[in-house]
């Protein structure tokens, strides 16, 4: 499980993160949401090491992500950042084999090549295996950041914005996706969304933050309720079930 | 896996043979008087060349690596100004007369010593703090400001004469190397593009940024400190040997990325190496036994390498 205790976040003397603690049980899909702002991404990227704490402690998997060594870490959580350039020339297939990393250390056994294949064909990019990053659109860049993640082949994944310059058959096919690693592989998942629609159809849970903290969190059900929903975003919107799913209108 | 992934290992045996056409060219093209005594000058002056060339493409390939970006140089380290800065202090001190005196391996050592202790000094503290790479380099930059400012203002202090001397010792130039350096110089070089090598596969993670890196396993902090210090004592082991060269390592890194087409380290690293030493070699092979001219190829170097440098800032901006 992925577990979180008073964590607080000052950066540039305004108060990111206020004494937020979480802990999300293992095996499943969490969806984090939220306003802008809310916190999303700063929690996230202290759960993946990527910031250093300051106050708390995390721990993923039983692991204090503060102290136990990062090549440890990274053979059991995977991380995606909103848009992380990738500045080198490398094909898709290259990009996708990165996610090897921690456990080859960039020599691909055969068994890696067997993953990233695999991976790749998942991901609907084995057309694009040989293509450069650089000539692709905006979604198949994303695609391939998104199947390197899953090519990590870690128990834990989190996912900043994955849906970012997805089409709409992607941004279905990947939520189907992170449904299938939580539901076949067992895999913990927690995913930063702005569809709360996304939200409600494919998470266990959902966590929603406000103004740097924890405004509500625990089953989908629960959450996604239009007294609920309003606290956090600020505005009014309604909550219908449609065709057994629940659904939020947010447009009107 | 890939088609045509053969294609960057044909194109280095390519450049590999180009390599020994060139040096074999260097070698023996308008040989005259004693031969042994001329091949032993040259072969003096290839070995430099070779040094000098894999040492400077090597540190620039990791030092653009590091920083995320393929248009910057160890050079804006200001570990070449502090070069000058310390050959000017000394011709200040010393007179031109007492400069031409010093014993070359102590002066080899005291300039090493000098730009590793720099760059130490300002990559170190990266291991126990946060801390910020722009800023890092940012700071590297005012230092060399101020070391170029420093030896600006001995030089108008130095005796004409003296300064002519100066002049000599700052403008990278094969001509003068002291063969006594070479092995110094040869072995620092050899031990940092064992490291390099052996880096490759974290190199190119860390080519995909520093968070991408740390998601795949890779302790940035360590990693990109350890590779810094690399990179000065790789640039400091050329630069003490024969002088500054700014622009080379962009020249060649940006023409072995063209040749090879991939990023990766394992193609990028020979390539760019084996670029440097065409252009050298072979700059100076026309320069000196072709065109006859005693012109100083550093210089040359450096001119088309500043224009590769305008260049590719142009094609950045209309992109």
């Amino acid at each position: 499980m992925i577990e979180v205790s008073d964590v607080s976040v000052t950066l540039g003397g305004s108060l990111i993160l206020d004494r937020v603690s979480l802990a999300l049980p293992k095996v499943g899909v969490t969806a984090l949401v939220g306003p802008n702002g809310a916190g999303k991404s700063s929690l996230l990227s202290l759960i993946a090491r990527l910031r250093p704490l300051q106050t708390g402690h995390i721990t993923v998997g039983g692991l204090p992500v503060d102290t136990t060594p990062t090549r440890q870490l990274a053979k059991v959580m995977a991380i995606l950042r909103q848009d992380p350039g990738v500045a080198s020339r490398l094909r898709v297939a290259e990009l996708v084999g990165f996610g090897r990393f921690p456990h080859s250390g960039g020599r691909l056994t055969a068994e890696d090549r067997a993953i990233v294949a695999k991976t790749l064909e998942q991901f609907g990019l084995a057309d694009l295996a040989a293509r450069f990053i650089d000539t692709l659109s905006g979604g198949q860049r994303q695609r391939a950041l998104v199947a390197m993640t899953f090519c990590q082949g870690t128990d834990y994944i989190l996912l900043d914005e994955p849906l970012n310059n997805l089409d709409m058959f992607h941004q279905r096919e990947l939520m189907r996706t992170l449904r299938t690693m939580a539901d076949a592989h067992g895999k913990t998942v927690l995913v930063v969304l702005h569809d709360i629609n996304h939200a409600a159809a494919y998470a266990d849970r959902v966590v929603a933050m406000k103004n740097g903290r924890i405004a509500v969190s625990g089953e989908t059900r629960e959450i996604i309720r239009p007294d609920i929903l309003e606290t956090v975003f600020g505005f009014p919107m309604r909550v219908e079930t449609m065709a057994g799913r629940l659904t939020v209108l947010h447009h009107a | 896996m890939i088609a045509g992934l053969d294609r960057p290992e044909r194109r280095l045996a390519l450049m590999a043979v180009v390599v020994v056409l060139v040096c074999a060219a260097f070698m023996t093209i308008g040989l005259r008087g004693d031969l042994a005594l001329a091949l032993e000058l040259r072969a003096v002056r290839l070995a430099a060349m070779v040094a000098v060339g894999v040492a400077v493409a090597v540190s620039t390939v990791v030092f653009q690596t590091v920083c995320a970006n393929r248009i910057v140089t160890p050079s804006i380290m200001g570990l070449d100004a502090l070069f000058i800065f310390c050959q000017t202090a000394l011709v200040f001190s010393l007179s031109g007369l007492g400069f031409a005196g010093i014993d070359p391996r102590l002066h080899f050592l005291g300039n090493f010593v000098a730009m590793t202790g720099l760059a130490l000094a300002l990559f170190l503290p990266m291991l126990s703090r946060r801390f910020d790479l722009t800023l890092l380099l940012l700071t590297g930059v005012v230092l060399g400001v101020l070391f170029r400012s420093l030896s600006a203002l001995l030089a108008r202090l130095i005796d004409p004469n003296d300064f002519a001397v100066l002049q000599g010792a700052v403008f990278a130039s094969f001509n003068a190397v002291e063969p006594e350096l070479l092995l110094p110089a040869g072995l620092i070089t050899l031990a940092g593009v064992a490291i390099a090598w052996r880096s490759r596969h974290v190199l190119d993670v860390i080519a995909l940024g520093a968070d991408t890196a740390v998601g795949l396993g890779v302790a940035w902090r360590a990693a990109a400190a350890g590779l810094l210090v690399l990179v000065a004592a790789l640039v400091s082991a050329s630069t003490a040997l024969v002088g500054p060269m700014a622009f080379l390592g962009l020249l060649v890194v940006s023409l072995a990325e063209r040749i090879v087409g991939t990023g990766r380290h394992a193609m990028l690293l020979p390539a760019a190496a084996l670029v440097a030493v065409i252009v050298l070699v072979g700059g100076q092979t026309l320069l000196r036994h072709v065109l006859g001219g005693e012109g100083t190829l550093g210089i040359v170097v450096e001119f088309v390498g500043g224009l590769v440098f305008l260049a590719m800032l142009f094609a950045r901006g209309r992109r």
